[in-house]
């Protein structure tokens, strides 16, 4: 009996001791903090991408709370929405900022920049390229190892095992900028989000005289300028050999991607324009493409790589609904018959709906 | 402490050097040292005399560069370089062989020099002397001893620990008499009384050379040093000679008191002071086990590559791998017609499994790199941090200590690319310190 | 030129070594005690072994392939190590059974759940060994006695638990302990078969001095102290060190288990800290423990230490005072 009641004393005393202990610990360690912040940080979408310049979402919330002018902060992953409920919420003015995407600018595909040597290092674009200039004639273009996908925490960006050059899921991507950050050649940039994923803008960003790009790649800007012309929008500028098409200017005429020699110009999510009075023979030409579509189809078989390359041709991602157009300035060999066209265009659809 | 022994294959040690025809066309790239690239004084069309300056450094970190034949200026533009990055370079298309004229071409030794420390330095800088065994830091800059600072001791560096690498043995060899001139020119130039040439014990021929001919020069000591690889690297020579160590960067070898000086930059300071002879042609090792005769050449600045590779019997069938330097340290090149340099020591040609990584497994915590690094780094963490990009946490490993020998990688077992991704690391940390430094200075 | 250049960062060098060679060199290091212990045991020895090795290298298999689903890691021959080490400690008269557990718990549990060679925070096979010892304490503390009659054979106790029960350390001769005349775990029971194993994997530059060089200090230093306080005759100064050396796993734990690589310190300093530490417990173990032998609990105590060594104790940095 007295065992018990000592047992039972001893626990008490201990407990109320424990009590007192954890209470004058808490009050000293007592952290002070704006139960806004918390508030804020659910609204956030709690990706921690880091897009906003803050390490988490935490200090992004902290930092909407406690600054007077909220401004300069913005989520690129939550978008306008989430910036007018946080602001709505704070009582403050939130930033706008139209929707952007992140735009691959390099269209050095195996097919089209074949590889000069073999890289055997680590595999990642950090590594090689502060090694040397990279697989292929142009020191410019895509590595292909992949820095931007490890970057990436949302999956919007994939290799593509045909073109070895990464593609970007604009549904998936959140614009957050780690790419941009992560791809050591600055092939990356964050371009303005058209409805529909509608996109026009210069694949390339090689510096090198045109006749340096011509023996690298096949689809690289040689920077001749006749998109500067041709542009009414003063939306494109040609600067050490290579053309820009500032996407606060573009009106998505696609004027520019006609006269592109190379191809370099990339259209995307719509029909190019129909060929101006030089391409009246190319039309002429077409009821003769049920005799042509065999002997395309006869090039491309024993290719698949290529098949699948050439599928991801700007011309190639049109809206399947639509009649495709076999339009292209490029040289003829990349002409393609329109039932080829319809054939290939297989592809390019499971690409984009997966 | 640290360090490992890989195979030397020293396939070239008793090849004399060999005197390579002169080339028809040169390619002098305008950044072939350390610091900012020089300034070109000579445009297309322009005629040049050997050993004319045809480009001028720019500031204090820069050297001169001098036409290593005569002809005429064929342009001055990108070309790439080793590596396949575009580099501004002077062509030049020879036409006869005319030399400047205050150049002394003869081979008659001149052991007296009468000129000042500020004279002597003078020269080296305005023959465009860098460090020939690879890092091609500009020797004037060396030789300035900065105020407040005083060099004790020169150390020549005659180690030559990187494997296949003989051009260095057969210089001291070859010219040991202008070597120890070109030592005694530097000791005046720094106002020191003792000098160590340090070599590794591998090269007993070369040791004995020096060993008799320096009983005549008062001050100069030939130290024989233990086979280790990267016994040559400048802090492990210093650390092995004089036993002091030197403090992790910033700090410089002037901050133990050493200067050190490659072998072949030595019998350059000779030929600049003595001969007026501006640095336009070095000794190349080109070697391989593929090679059908591997041999030491003495070669112009701007020589193709492939020039040397057909030297020594053309490029095997099974080459895989062209190293621009020794295996442990050199460059893998994709473009043979790029130039030498004056930082190009040797040709290393590498043919089939050879040239070719092992596939890398998994890291089974061996603690092989860690012993095998002469910088008392752990390899091992810092390219795991490297690779989840953790740059705060590297830099308090001391990443920047790091001196890329190569030792970690070329140890382990489980062939993991441990250095790719600690030279990643370093790369990405010295540019977040330069950028705080950056950031610290306007506040002044 | 046809073929392409291949490019990679320097260095251009790679290690004659591989993790498959220094794997089969530590299998190679043990073939001497292996082969002792089948002159005192018995065949059996060889196929117990066999067992173990068989299936530590179809548990790692079968997890590689369809749980991890990575490339196959057997070829490394870690397994193989984990087998051989897992039946050098245990006693020879164990059932079959017991081994197949046994190896279960090594790869399975201490081994793959950490993601596979390299990541495992405890020696495998000590944990198989463990595991088996507190839930199978009787199999697993029944010792044969030596089942060769060349030999002069000794009770079914080791010499380790003869000493825990009152035996005098001193009158165990120490030729038996040398040569394995005495019964034991299979590998245990030959110190001069060990040592050789030792040389062997010096030579062969798998593993360094420091761990077990330094284990056996601590050790022997350890008794000689105990034994200068118990007092009695002076030849006991050395010779219960000598016996506590020589017997039981002291050496097949330090040559072979405390050295394992996951497990055991990255820096010299470390080592040396993590192998007093093992001397140090193991003594204790035996001279005040409930257990006659502490080897392999030390060695699993100091493997709980070696990332916080390893997160503390670095190298000395260069040009660092």
């Amino acid at each position: 009996m007295e065992v018990l009641l000592y047992t039972i004393l001893t626990l008490c005393v201990l407990g109320v001791l424990a009590a007192v202990i954890l209470y004058f610990v808490a009050q000293k360690f007592k952290v002070e903090e704006d139960p806004r912040i918390d508030c804020v940080e659910k609204m956030l979408p709690g990706a921690n991408c880091g897009g906003c310049g803050f390490a988490g979402c935490r200090g992004m919330a902290e930092a909407l709370v406690k600054r007077d002018d909220i401004s300069a902060l913005f989520c690129p992953v939550g978008g306008g929405d989430t910036m007018k409920a946080v602001a709505g919420y704070l009582g403050k003015a939130a930033a706008e900022k139209e929707p952007q995407v992140a735009t691959v600018r390099c269209g050095g595909t195996c097919a089209k920049r074949p590889r000069t040597n073999r890289y055997d290092g680590a595999s990642s674009c950090a590594v090689a390229s502060s090694l040397y200039a990279g697989e292929t004639g142009c020191s410019f273009g895509c590595l292909g190892y992949g820095d931007c996908v490890a970057a990436c925490s949302f999956g919007a960006i994939t290799i593509n095992p045909g073109t070895g050059l990464p593609e970007v899921d604009p549904d998936k991507c959140t614009a957050c900028g780690a790419c941009v950050k992560a791809c050591p050649k600055k092939i990356i940039e964050l371009r303005k989000k058209w409805p529909k994923n509608r996109a026009v803008y210069v694949s390339c960003v090689s510096h090198d005289k045109g006749a340096v790009v011509v023996k690298a790649c096949k689809a690289g800007c040689i920077g001749c300028a006749k998109c500067e012309k041709v542009c009414a929008f003063g939306a494109i500028t040609v600067e050490g050999n290579l053309a820009y098409i500032d996407p606060a200017k573009c009106k998505l005429c696609r004027k520019c991607v006609n006269e592109c020699p190379t191809g370099a110009i990339r259209l995307v999510g719509m029909e190019p324009l129909p060929k101006a009075a030089k391409a009246a023979p190319a039309a002429a030409a077409k009821p003769g493409a049920p005799a042509a579509a065999p002997a395309a189809a006869k090039t491309e078989g024993p290719q698949p790589v290529a098949l699948k390359a050439s599928a991801l041709d700007p011309l190639r991602l049109l809206n399947p609904l639509k009649t495709v157009e076999a339009a292209k300035a490029a040289p003829a060999a990349e002409a393609r018959t329109l039932a080829a066209l319809k054939e290939s265009a297989l592809h390019p659809l499971r690409l984009l709906k997966h | 402490m640290g360090g490992v022994h890989p195979s030397e294959n020293k396939l070239s040690r008793a090849k004399a050097i060999e005197v390579l025809p002169l080339p028809e066309v040169v390619q002098i790239p305008l950044a072939q040292h350390i610091g900012a690239p020089a300034t070109a004084k000579v445009a297309k069309g322009d005629k040049v005399l050997t050993g004319q300056l045809i480009a001028e450094a720019t500031g204090f970190m820069s050297a001169n560069i001098h036409a290593p034949i005569s002809g005429t200026v064929q342009s001055v533009d990108l070309q790439p370089n080793g590596q396949g990055v575009r580099q501004m370079m002077i062509t030049i298309k020879r036409e006869g062989d005319e030399w400047v004229d205050t150049i002394d071409r003869s081979t008659e030794l001149k052991k007296e020099c009468t000129l000042a420390p500020q004279e002597i330095i003078a020269k080296i800088k305005e023959a465009g002397i860098v460090g020939m065994g690879g890092a091609t830091f500009p020797t004037q800059v060396k030789l300035s001893v900065p105020p407040g600072k005083k060099a004790e001791c020169l150390i020549i560096n005659g180690v030559e620990c990187e494997p296949y690498l003989t051009s260095d043995h057969r210089t001291m060899l070859e010219h040991g008499e202008e070597l120890l001139v070109g030592v005694t020119i530097l000791m005046k130039a720094i106002g020191v009384s003792k000098a160590y040439i340090g070599i590794e014990n591998n090269k007993p021929d070369a040791i004995a050379h020096l060993q008799q001919l320096a009983a005549s020069y008062p001050g100069v000591e030939v130290t024989p040093l233990k086979v280790r690889y990267p016994q040559g690297g400048e802090k492990q020579l210093i650390a092995a000679v004089t036993g002091r160590q030197v403090p992790p960067p910033p700090a410089l070898p002037i901050d133990v008191g050493a200067v050190v000086c490659n072998a072949s930059t030595t019998y350059a300071v000779y030929r600049a002071v003595q001969k007026n002879m501006p640095l336009i042609e070095r000794v190349v090792t080109i070697t391989g086990k593929g090679l059908k005769e591997p041999k030491n050449l003495l070669t112009r600045m701007g020589t193709p590559i492939s020039t040397l590779i057909e030297a020594a019997g053309g490029l095997p069938e099974n080459a895989g791998k062209v190293i621009n330097g020794g295996p442990m340290m050199g460059r893998a090149m994709v473009n043979l017609d790029s130039p030498v340099t004056k930082g190009c020591s040797g040709i290393t040609v590498m043919c089939g499994a050879e040239a070719e990584r092992k596939s890398a497994g998994q890291c089974m915590k061996c603690a092989k790199c860690v012993a095998a690094c002469p910088m008392g780094l752990e390899p091992y963490l810092l390219s795991k941090l490297s690779q989840k990009k953790k740059w705060d946490e590297v830099e308090a490993q001391m990443i920047t200590s790091c001196i890329e020998c190569g030792c970690c990688q070329s140890t382990c077992p489980a062939y993991l690319p441990l250095l790719d991704w600690v030279r990643l690391g370093k790369q990405t940390v010295m540019g977040i310190i330069r950028a705080r430094m950056a950031a610290a200075a306007p506040k002044k | 030129m046809a073929n392409k250049l291949i490019v990679s960062p320097s260095p251009h060098v790679q290690s004659m070594q591989s993790t498959a060679s220094i794997m089969r060199d530590v299998v190679i290091a043990l073939i001497p005690a292996l082969v002792v212990s089948t002159v005192v045991f018995g065949v059996n020895v060889l196929g117990l072994t066999a067992l173990s090795v068989a299936a530590c290298v179809l548990f790692e298999y079968l997890i590689q392939r369809f749980l991890v689903k990575g490339s196959c890691t057997i070829c490394n021959w870690s397994a193989v190590v984990t087998g051989v080490l897992l039946a050098f400690n245990l006693p020879a008269s164990i059932p079959w059974w017991i081994v197949v557990i046994g190896a279960f718990v090594a790869i399975a549990v201490a081994k793959m759940t950490f993601g596979g060679l390299g990541k495992n925070p405890f020696n495998p096979a000590l944990v198989g060994r463990v595991f088996l010892l507190i839930a199978y304490p009787v199999q697993m503390t029944t010792f044969p006695a030596v089942a060769n009659p060349a030999l002069d054979a000794l009770s079914g106790a080791t010499p380790l638990a003869a000493v825990k029960h009152g035996v005098e350390a001193g009158v165990l001769p120490v030729q038996d302990l040398l040569l394995g005349n005495m019964p034991g775990s299979l590998g245990e029971v030959s110190a001069v078969a060990l040592l050789v194993g030792f040389a062997y994997l010096l030579w062969r530059r798998v593993i360094t001095w420091h761990i077990p060089v330094t284990v056996l200090a601590t050790m022997a230093l350890f008794a000689f102290c105990v034994a200068l306080a118990r007092g009695g005759e002076a030849s006991l100064l050395w010779q219960f060190p000598l016996f506590h050396l020589l017997a039981g796993g002291a050496l097949l734990g330090s040559i072979f288990m405390a050295t394992d690589y996951a497990t055991s310190p990255m820096t010299v300093k470390g080592a040396v800290i993590y192998a007093v530490g093992i001397g140090a417990i193991t003594m204790c173990i035996r001279l005040w423990g409930a257990y006659p032998e502490g080897m392999s609990f030390a060695i699993l105590i100091m493997n709980s230490v070696t990332p916080l060594l390893n997160k503390y104790v670095k190298p000395k940095r260069f040009g660092v005072k």
